[in-house]
C-alpha cells in the first residue's frame, strides 16, 4: 500500500515533469535518473534492511568516502589490479559492518549511537589515508565508464546502473523470499519474540549490518567509477538521503515493515527532484532539501496514520524511543 | 531527589568526568608548557584555557538543550541545521535591524523549529529520530534559502560583540553559556521538572498514566533544545560576523550528543546532569584542542572521538555494568 503510494508519487512526479518540459521524457535523461543515483540506490538496499530489523546504520556515507580513498590509493598508488583492490576493500568493509553489528548485538548498545561512532571512525581513516581528491586513471575504470548496453530506442545502461538494478533485485529477493529475509522482519517485529521462536538473533543482527556496509562498499565502488576519483569528503550525508529513500518508499522506522522496491522508487523520486531542478534552471539547488524534507514529513504522517488506524487501542509513547 | 534540589554544585557522580578534564588539561600543558598560563590584557583574560572555554561554548550551549531531551529517551538531530537557520536570520537582519529585534528573530525562529520537532514527536508520536530527521535535512535548505545561497557578512558591532566581545574579562560566549546553564538548573533542578523528565524517560506511558503532563512537558524540552541551538547559532555567526549556510553548525549534533553521553547522561533515558553535558562540551574542545597542539594531523580527530564515544558506551553497556560504575559514580 505504501509502495503503490509512492510510485503513484513518482509517476505524477514524472508526469508533471515531462508536461512542463518536453524533453524531460527522453530515454537519455531517464537513463541518467539510473546512473546518477546508482549509488544512493545500493545503498538505500542496505539501509532497508536495517531498517526493517529496528536498527539505524549512519556509517554508510563515511564507508563510502573510506572505499573511494582506499580505491583511488590501491589502484593508483600500490598499483593493484582494479578487481583486487575491489575485493580487499568489500572485505574490509564487510568486516567493518560485522563488528559494529556484534558492537550493538554483545553489548546491547542502541545502534544508531554505534553506528555514529561507526561514522566518525570510518570517515576519520580516510583522512588519515588522504585528504585529497585523487584522481583514478587504470585504463579498467575508463572501460567500465564508457560500457554500456544499448537498447532499441536509445536506451543507454551504463555499468553504475547495471549495479544498482542488480543489487534491487537481488536484495528483493534475498528479503522477501529467503529464511535471511524472514528473520530480518522478525527481528523488527520484536526481537523478544524472534528469539523465543527459536531464530538466531545475534547471528542475524551482525549479518544485517554487513550487509549495509558491504552494500555501502559497492556503492562506494560505484561512486568511484562515477567520479573516477577517490575523495574522503566524498558522500558526506548519503545515509540521511538513503533512509529517507526507504522511508519515502515505505519502509516503517519502528521496524518490521518494507520493501526493497519501495526504496528503489524513493530514490527515483529524490533523483526526479534533483533532476527537474537542473532543468528548471531558476531554482536553487537548497529547495531541493527542503522538497525532500516535505516529502519525509508528507510520509511518516502517512505512516503514523496508518498505523494509528491499524492499531485503533495503542498505547502513547510520548517522547519514546521505540527499540 | 530533596539533597538536589537548587544545588549549584556539581552532583557527586560527575568525578570522572572532573579526573578526564584535568587528565586531559595536564597533556596539553605537557604538549604546550604555555597552556595553562593566563593573562590579563585590556581587561579581559587571555589564554588557551579561555580558548577552550570560549570555542567549547556553542557545543556547550547545545549539550544543554540536549540533555534533558536525551534524559526523555529522545534525540535531536536538527540542532545544526537550527543553529544555521539562526545564524542566517541574525546575520541577514543585522544591519539593517536593532539588536533586539535580530536577537528575537533568530530566538524566535530557534523556538518554533523546537516546536514543531515537540509536536512531532509529542502529539503525532513519531520517533524522536525521524521526526527531527525530518528538520535537519529541511532545514538547512531553509537556511539557504534565507542567505540565498550566499554567505551573509555583517558588520554590526552589537551582534558581533556577542562573538568576539567580553564582559567581566570573559569572552561573551563564555558568559551567556554560563546564564543558561545557570537558568537551565534553577528551572529543571529548582522545581520538580528534571525529576518530570527522568520519569517521562524512565517510563513514558507509566508517567502519563501517574498524571505527568507528558505531552506539554515533551513540547517544552524540545522548544528548549531549539532555543539553545538558535543562541549557538547566534553565536557562531557572531563570532565570524556572517552566517554560512552550508557549514554553520554542521556535524555539531554529533559533538554535541557526544558532550552529553560523555556527561553520563544514559541514551537510554531516566537521568541526565546539566552540568555534565557542559564539562562532556568542555572534554571534546579540550580534546580538540590537545590534538592540535599535539602536533598531529587535525584529521585524528574524528578517529579520537570515535574510540572516546565507543570507550563511553562500552562503560554505560548494561553487559559491562561492573565498568559502569566508573561513570555513574555513585549512584546506585
Amino acid at each position: 500500500m505504501p509502495v503503490v503510494a509512492t510510485t503513484i508519487v513518482f509517476v505524477v512526479g514524472f508526469a508533471i515533469c515531462a508536461l512542463t518540459y518536453p524533453n524531460f521524457a527522453s530515454p537519455r535523461v531517464v537513463m541518467n535518473l539510473l546512473t546518477d543515483n546508482a549509488f544512493l540506490g545500493v545503498v538505500g538496499v542496505g539501509m532497508t534492511f536495517v531498517i526493517i530489523s529496528g536498527g539505524i546504520d549512519l556509517s554508510v556515507g563515511s564507508v563510502i568516502g573510506f572505499t573511494t580513498v582506499f580505491l583511488a590509493l590501491a589502484i593508483e598508488r600500490a598499483g593493484m589490479p582494479p578487481l583486487v583492490a575491489f575485493a580487499a576493500v568489500l572485505l574490509l568493509c564487510a568486516l567493518f559492518g560485522a563488528l559494529m553489528g556484534a558492537a550493538i548485538q554483545y553489548f546491547e548498545l542502541p545502534a544508531f549511537i554505534v553506528t555514529l561512532a561507526g561514522m566518525f571512525l570510518a570517515r576519520g581513516a580516510s583522512f588519515l589515508l588522504s585528504t585529497e581528491s585523487i584522481p583514478i586513471t587504470a585504463p579498467f575504470y575508463s572501460e567500465l565508464a564508457e560500457h554500456a548496453l544499448s537498447f532499441p530506442g536509445g536506451f543507454r545502461l551504463t555499468v553504475p546502473a547495471m549495479i544498482m538494478l542488480a543489487t534491487v533485485a537481488s536484495g528483493a529477493v534475498l528479503l522477501h523470499f529467503t529464511r535471511f529475509g524472514a528473520n530480518v522482519y522478525a527481528l523488527g517485529g520484536s526481537r523478544g519474540s524472534a528469539a523465543l521462536m527459536g531464530i538466531g538473533v545475534g547471528r542475524t543482527t551482525v549479518l544485517i549490518y554487513m550487509l549495509s556496509s558491504l552494500l555501502a562498499g559497492v556503492s562506494g565502488i560505484v561512486f568511484s567509477l562515477y567520479t573516477s576519483s577517490g575523495y574522503s569528503l566524498s558522500a558526506v550525508g548519503i545515509e540521511l538521503d538513503a533512509i529517507a529513500a526507504a522511508v519515502i518508499g515505505g519502509t516503517l522506522l519502528s521496524g518490521g515493515y518494507g520493501f526493497v522496491f519501495g526504496t528503489f522508487v524513493g530514490v527515483l523520486i529524490q533523483g526526479l527532484i534533483q533532476t527537474y531542478i537542473s532543468f528548471d534552471g531558476m531554482l536553487s539547488s537548497w529547495w531541493a532539501k527542503i522538497a525532500t524534507g516535505l516529502l519525509l514529513f508528507g510520509f511518516i504522517t502517512l505512516q503514523q496514520l496508518m498505523l494509528a488506524l491499524a492499531r485503533r487501542p495503542r498505547p502513547r509513547l510520548s517522547g519514546a524511543v521505540q527499540r | 531527589m530533596p539533597g538536589k534540589a537548587m544545588s549549584l554544585a556539581l552532583p557527586r557522580s560527575g568525578l570522572p568526568q572532573i579526573v578526564a578534564l584535568i587528565v586531559i588539561f595536564a597533556i596539553n600543558s605537557f604538549l604546550s608548557p604555555h597552556f595553562l598560563e593566563l593573562r590579563v590584557q585590556d581587561g579581559r583574560l587571555f589564554g588557551s584555557l579561555v580558548d577552550v572555554l570560549n570555542r567549547g561554548a556553542p557545543v556547550a550551549l547545545l549539550a544543554l538543550g540536549m540533555a534533558p531531551v536525551i534524559a526523555m529517551r529522545g534525540i535531536d538531530l536538527s540542532v545544526g541545521a537550527v543553529m544555521a537557520i539562526a545564524g542566517a536570520i541574525a546575520a541577514s537582519l543585522a544591519d539593517s535591524h536593532a539588536l533586539a529585534i535580530v536577537l528575537a528573530s533568530a530566538l524566535g525562529a530557534g523556538l518554533l523549529c523546537g516546536l514543531w520537532n515537540g509536536v512531532l514527536v509529542a502529539l503525532l508520536s513519531i520517533q524522536p529520530i525521524v521526526a527531527t530527521l525530518i528538520l535537519m535535512v529541511a532545514g538547512r535548505g531553509v537556511a539557504q534559502l534565507i542567505t540565498e545561497g550566499r554567505i551573509v557578512t555583517f558588520a554590526a558591532p552589537g551582534l558581533a560583540w556577542l562573538g568576539s566581545g567580553s564582559l567581566l574579562g570573559l569572552p561573551t560566549p563564555v558568559i551567556l553559556t554560563l546564564v543558561m546553564l545557570a537558568v537551565a538548573l534553577l528551572v529543571v533542578r529548582g522545581s520538580a521538572l528534571g525529576l518530570l523528565i527522568e520519569a517521562i524517560g524512565g517510563n513514558g506511558r507509566a508517567s502519563a498514566l501517574a498524571g505527568v503532563g507528558t505531552r506539554a512537558i515533551t513540547i517544552a524540552v524540545y522548544a528548549w533544545c531549539g532555543l539553545c541551538a538558535a543562541l549557538a547559532g547566534i553565536i557562531a555567526a557572531a563570532d565570524i560576523r556572517g552566517a554560512d549556510a552550508n557549514n554553520a553548525g554542521l556535524w555539531l549534533e554529533l559533538d554535541a550528543i557526544l558532550a552529553v553521553v560523555i556527561g553520563g547522561t544514559s541514551l537510554l533515558g531516566g537521568r541526565f546532569s546539566l552540568v555534565l553535558a557542559v564539562l562532556g562540551a568542555l572534554i571534546i574542545q579540550a580534546m580538540n584542542t590537545g590534538i592540535l597542539l599535539s602536533g598531529f594531523p587535525p584529521e585524528m580527530n574524528l578517529i579520537v572521538k570515535a574510540i572516546v564515544v565507543l570507550a563511553v558506551l562500552l562503560a554505560q553497556s548494561p553487559r559491562l555494568a561492573g565498568l559502569g560504575f566508573l561513570l555513574r559514580g555513585a549512584r546506585p
